[in-house]
Order: C-alpha cells, then structure tokens, then sequence
C-alpha cells in the first residue's frame, strides 16, 4: 500500500511491520514523531506491543537490553544527545549479543544547540559493535529496519538504522508500505538459543579475565564478518518480495566513470544529481554510495572504484583532529587494495547545512584544480 | 549439554565424589555470549580458612540458628541436626559467635 | 519460628564473598523467599563478583549482569518482555547495592517506581561503594570512615533515606529489613510477592571489611543497628507506616564501638549521633501515628 509519509512515520510502521515486541524510546527533537506514532499503534492495538515511557535515554537502551535479553524483539529510536547519553549501553549490547534494532536519526551535537542533520552522532559509535545503515529515502528507511532485524537476529548483533533529521525525518515521500503476511514470511518471530528462562537459569555477562574475554570478542568481530554475507542475502530476499533489492553500498552511474563521490544519507540523493548534471556537461562521474557502514564493506568500495582516478568522499560529519570519518575509513580500505587512486576529502552540511548539486558538482570541478589530498576541504565555507 | 553437565555434577555432589571445574580449550568450546553454564560448587572455598567451627553434638539443641546465619549455605541439616561441610566453609565464625548455647568451637586449622 | 525459612538452598555454596559477608545472607535468604521463578538483574556491586565468574554462577536463577545504573530500567525491560510474551507467575527482581540504588542507580528506581513496573528492587545496603575499595555512598552514615572520606574528613552528612523518597512516590510497598532477622525479610518479601507493581526493600548488611569488624560479628553489628533505631525496622504500605519496635532500645554507642569505621569519634560526636538518632526515630514514630490516623479518618 503507497502512503506519503515523513521518514519518521516510515520508522514507526516498519518497527510496526517488524512486530517489535518491547519498545523503550524517550523522545528528543527530530525523533519524537516515531514514538508518537508508535504510542498510537500500541494504544489502538494495532502493534500488539508494551511500550515503555522510560525517564532517558540511557534507561531506554537498557529497557531494550532487559527486553531482548528475555526474548522479546526490542526497538528504540534517539538521535544526538540521546545516542550519545547511550554509549555505555550500545557496547553492552554488542558484548551481551542482542539483537536490538534502532533507529538513529542524525542531529548534531551541541553545544550550541542544533536540531539539523550531521552525521557526526551515529558515526562517533562506530567503534560499539552495532552494524550501521545509512538511508537514502524513507522508502529504504522502512525497508532497512525490517532486513535488519533478520540479520540482526542471525548474527546476534544490534543494528543501527540511520536516517537525516529533517531532510528524512520531517519530509513526506510516497512510501510503498508491505502487507503484514509478505513480512510475516520474510522475518520470523524472534527465537533466541539463550534467554533469561526460569527453567534453563544462567547468569549473563558474568566476570570473564582476558584468558577468555579475548576470544569472545573474537567471535563478535567474526559476527561482523558474516554479516557482510547476511546483509547481501536479507537484500534479495527482500528483493524478490517486494521489488526492491538493497546490498551493502549502492552504485549510481560508477561503472564507467573517471571521478567518483562516496557519501551516504539523505546527501546521496543530492549527489546522483549532481552526477547527471556533470555528466551532462562531459564529465564522467559516478556515485558509490555508502549503505552498510559497520561491517565496513573495503572489498565492495574497492571494487566499484576499479576505473576511477579520483575519488571525492562527501562528510556530513567531522571527527576533530583528523577529519572526515567516511573519507578515513575509506582511505585506509581503498590503500590497502588499489594505492593508485587519488582521494579526495571533502567536509559539507554540518549542523544540517543544506549542500545543492550545485556545490557537489564544484566539489569534482575542484579537484581539477585546487582540492588537497592531505588536508581537509570545506565545502561553503564562509570564509 | 549444560543439562547432562548439571545431572552429573549434582550426582557427584551427593555421592560426595569432586566436582570439576569446565575446562574450555578453544574459541569454539565458548558459548556466544558470556552465559553460565553452571553454578560455583567445583571452587571448595574451605582452602581460604584460618580457624575449623566444629560442633558439639552433646550440647547441639537443634535450634538451626547456625544454619540459618552461615552466608555460605555450607551447614546441611541432616537427622535434624546440622553438619557443616568443611569443603566449603571459610571460617567466618559467624555460627560459632551465634550458637545459643556455644555448641561450636573455634579450632585452629593445621597447614 | 525456623519453620518459616524454606530448607532448599537455591544459591549455591563456593561462591567468592569475604568471610562473614551480609550481602549473601541477604540474598540466600531473599532468593528463598521469591523461589525458583525468579529473574534477577544484578548491576555493578560485589555481587557482580559474588556470583562466580563465566562460565560459573551461585544463584541459582536466571540473573542479568547489566550495567551500574540500570538495575531498575533492566528490570523493567525484563517485566515487559515477560508480560508480552504471556509469561506470568515469575517473579523480576533487580538487586543492587546501596550505590546502584541511591547514587548512580537512583534516576531508573525513581523512573521505574513513577511508571508502577511491576518490579521487585532490593537494595542490600552495606553503606559504602564495598566492591570497589569502601568509598562512600549517599548510604554512608554520618561519622563514618570510608576510603574517600577518610579519618580527618569522616563524612557527615546523614545516610540518604531512600524508604523515604519512594514513599513520596506513592509505591505500593516499600521496607527496610536486617540479615540479623532473616524470618522478618522473608515474611516481608512473602508479602510483597503478593503485591502488583513496584515493591522496594532495602537490607542491612554489614561488610565485615568496609565496616572494619571481625567477621563473625556480622549478625550482632547487625543486630546492634536495629537495637539502638540506627536502622529502623519498618513498612510503608500505600502510605500507612508499621514500625517494629526493638523491646530493649540500647545507646547508639554500643553500635559504634563494635565497628573501627567510627573508632575515630570523639565522645561529643558519640553523643550527637545519639541525639540524631533519637531525633530521627521520634520523627519516624511521628509519622506511623499520623499515617495511621489518616486511614482510620
């Protein structure tokens, strides 16, 4: 069924789609249409669901643990500060295996206060264990927390859904909403092997020393190594339910083109025009754009840059001190496997900054000319 | 196998015989997360004494105060007198300070 | 009266608590109350240790290592699971230290007690941070050394009263209890089993290390604190206060001198903790009187 809906509303209906059993969300600017929606389609019983008023963010995360680790599909939503008033948490997630599914809604950081998109929170919990999917419109937000749900509860790894705070969140689009049985078929009700159960009584997370905390990160690290395999697999599948396959990046015109840009997010969608208009005035541009994040697919982005000669990687994030968070991981991925492609990184759209295709474009005009390859280019500075 | 692991150590319990510790050899032995698999009756805390409660069963009255007080649970009640199963016992003293009728005393452990 | 405490030990001999530790009678007894159908959350506190390393646990049920802040929010995550899976007749139990309680876990009690999770929270109150080196809490008492309020900066400020605070949240049911009378605890728990929403109970367990006593004084430092209204005996059930009133009351100073964490206290301090003391506990009698008049009214 099409509905135009804001991304927010999409996140509810797939949380709603994906049958999450215990929801725990505390709201903050953009989220709080998700959780409003959510109130309402537990209330009307529509979502057969307990949703937990928690008093922050931080109990909100521990709500989902104590949910899923009793064998309840949990789900939350946060953006910003509440991600980051989270972090203890989203590593106790990873280490305790649950697979929690949220959705992140990118907003800067303050001070000083800033309600507007920036890729900056969800990026500076890449080093927690949670998988990572930045979406590129809402219809790919709905259909990214139902696929990762499944993969989640594969690999036993939480998974973030990351969307755009306002270009996603507040912004309506026709949504193509699936039927309750088509993801009836596709994910089935949640069957964890160990679970807090009366009957089998054990203790979670007891002390480990390093002479087995080692290895046990060990198999978290393999986890994420098999969920490169899952995420290809949940995305045909979903593929050939409903139409519309996903993978762990998607190429935009990349195949053949000179000049590539990496982004990811709502930025993305900017760029393919961008990409068309270059590509109209003669220049051979593509675009790879980042989908799975965390597991960081380096053979899928090294792979599709096989005959480009420059690449521009777009930040909507800064990590101070280095630069561009997507352009590091990128670089060192790309490094390893083909030395000879010159990257170029560009910083742009902090704090919800809006980047047209226009400056997109004069981001690859400007590696003609005087873009740097060491040091950070700002894209609209007011200088 | 957590089941039969459990069945063979409370058999072993009560037939008295040791209780093993798990042993894990390899990454693959370990369960995903870091679940328990059984419960702390393998580690004989007795090794951690100083001084051995031993009771005298002539002035015993039965009131299980030594029972109820020991934060071990290492006093079992048997013929309705308590036994403390020196296995465990890390000489705290708490039921040698409360018996009502100083049944139990306090003997110096040999090395 | 030992006929009330069930026989079936449920934790487990060979853990690893010090000699004479109060914390694990506590929960000995506690978990014999609740029974087997028990779920329990365990933040940061000894018994994070207590419980025995992986892949090793004494409890005996189901438990839940989480972290220092979220016994309550665990928990409540834990109950709504249950609930809207359709499992009934188990019991969630959140137990945490006095620091996890009134400090750092104070935010998600507070939250969880507001909301009405059907949740059981103890706090097993051995007065100080034990399981990190006996620094000192909001539950640490006035005149007490602790490693970060040492001789010459004992703390002075009052034990937080967190019984009080939750019965400003209009909970259902909260008490305090001592390891000293395990019947008491168990018939207090047996109550609050039956009782829907949350429930609060905070235990007296004297840390024979913290408190710096030899350990087989435990069950008489215990006894002590309720004997000279240190540590009052008492519920509040939907508002209405029930005191257990000790037949003999004894000097504080009896209390302290048993302890080297107040051996530090001059005579003069001895005798103003003796007037607070009395003070708090006339004011406690105060409020049972009144709270009994307004349900008889």
């Amino acid at each position: 069924m099409k509905k135009v809906i804001t991304g927010n509303h999409a996140v509810s209906y797939a949380a709603k789609l994906s049958r999450a059993e215990v929801i725990a969300a505390y709201p903050i600017t953009p989220q709080t249409e998700v959780v409003e929606k959510l109130s309402e389609l537990v209330a009307s019983g529509e979502l057969k669901a307990n949703f937990i008023n928690v008093e922050s963010e931080h109990s909100a995360m521990a709500a989902c643990i104590g949910a899923s680790a009793t064998g309840a599909r949990a789900f939350t939503a946060t953006s910003s500060q509440g991600l980051a008033l989270m972090h203890e948490l989203l590593h106790w997630a990873t280490g305790a295996r649950l697979p929690i599914v949220m959705a992140n809604i990118n907003r800067s950081f303050g001070p000083p206060w800033n309600i507007w998109s920036d890729q900056t929170d969800s990026l500076a919990q890449r080093d927690t264990g949670w998988m990572q999917f930045y979406c590129e419109n809402n219809q790919e937000i709905l259909d990214t927390i139902i696929q990762a749900y499944r993969i989640s509860e594969k690999v036993l790894l939480p998974a973030m859904v990351v969307l755009d705070a306002f270009y996603h969140s507040h912004t309506m689009e026709p949504v193509d909403i699936p039927d309750e049985n088509s993801i009836d078929s596709f994910l089935a009700p949640y069957n964890p092997r160990y679970s807090l159960d009366v009957k089998r009584p054990r203790a979670f997370g007891g002390l480990t020393t390093p002479q087995w905390y080692y290895e046990l990160r060990y198999k978290i690290e393999r986890s994420m190594a098999q969920a490169l395999e899952e995420i290809k697999k949940a995305g045909a599948a979903y593929g050939r339910l409903t139409g519309r396959t996903y993978s762990l990046i998607e190429k935009y015109r990349a195949d053949d083109a000179k000049d590539i840009i990496i982004a990811a997010g709502a930025l993305a969608e900017t760029v393919k025009d961008a990409v068309d208009m270059l590509r109209e005035n003669g220049k051979k541009t593509g675009l790879v754009r980042i989908r799975a994040f965390r597991p960081f697919p380096s053979e899928e982005i090294a792979a599709a840059l096989k005959r480009a000669e420059r690449v521009a990687v777009i930040d909507r994030n800064i990590s101070f001190g280095c630069g561009g968070i997507f352009f590091q991981e990128v670089k060192s991925a790309v490094f390893a496997r083909r030395k000879d492609t010159k990257i170029y990184g560009f910083i742009a759209g902090l704090g919800g900054r809006d980047v047209s295709d226009r400056e997109i474009a004069d981001v690859v005009y400007s590696m003609d000319k005087k873009a740097h390859t060491e040091k950070i280019n700002w894209v609209g500075l007011k200088r | 196998m957590k089941r039969r692991r459990q069945k063979r150590d409370k058999a072993n319990y009560k037939a008295g015989r040791k209780i093993l510790p798990i042993k894990f050899k390899k990454e693959s032995d370990l369960p995903a997360m870091a679940a328990s698999l059984s419960d702390m009756r393998h580690n004989k805390t007795g090794s951690w004494r100083s001084i051995k409660p031993v009771i005298d069963y002539t002035k015993c009255i039965s009131c299980m105060v030594c029972w109820k007080y020991c934060p071990d649970a290492c006093i079992f009640i048997k013929n309705g007198k308590p036994h403390i199963e020196l296995d465990y016992c890390k000489g705290c003293g708490i039921c040698i300070e409360e018996c009502p009728v100083k049944a139990i005393k306090a003997v110096g452990e040999e090395k | 009266m030992k006929g009330l405490i069930p026989k079936e030990e449920i934790m487990s001999p060979g853990h690893v608590a010090c000699q004479g530790c109060g914390a694990t009678l506590a929960f000995r007894h506690a978990i014999k109350a609740l029974g087997k159908d028990t779920i329990v959350t365990i933040p940061a506190c000894c018994w994070s240790v207590i419980d025995g390393p992986f892949p090793y646990s004494a409890a005996g049920v189901p438990v839940f290592h989480t972290a220092f802040e979220t016994a309550a929010s665990t928990a409540s995550g834990i109950r709504q699971a249950l609930d809207i899976k359709g499992k009934s007749g188990i019991t969630v139990l959140a137990w945490a230290g006095d620091g996890g309680t009134m400090d750092i876990g104070l935010q998600a009690l507070s939250g969880a007690v507001e909301r009405g999770e059907d949740i059981i929270y103890i706090c097993y109150d051995n007065e100080a941070y034990m399981n990190t080196g006996i620094q000192r809490s909001s539950s640490t008492p006035s005149g007490a050394w602790t490693s970060t309020t040492p001789r010459r900066k004992y703390k002075t400020k009052p034990k937080k009263n967190m019984v009080e605070i939750l019965a400003a949240h209009d909970i259902p049911y909260a008490a305090t209890a001592n390891i000293a009378f395990p019947e008491d605890l168990i018939k207090k728990l047996r109550k609050a089993k039956k009782i829907t929403g949350p429930r609060f109970i905070q235990i007296l367990a004297p840390c024979p290390v913290g408190w710096k006593f030899p350990s087989h004084l435990t069950i008489k430092a215990a006894k002590l604190a309720f004997e000279t209204c240190v540590f009052p005996l008492y519920e509040v059930e939907n508002g209405l206060y029930k005191i257990t009133k000790p037949s003999n009351i004894k000097k504080v100073g009896d209390y302290l001198k048993i302890q080297k964490r107040f051996a530090h206290l001059s005579r003069p301090e001895i005798l103003r903790l003796q007037e607070t003391t009395s003070a708090s506990w006339r004011r406690l009698l105060e409020k049972e009187e009144i709270s009994g008049m307004g349900q008889s009214g």
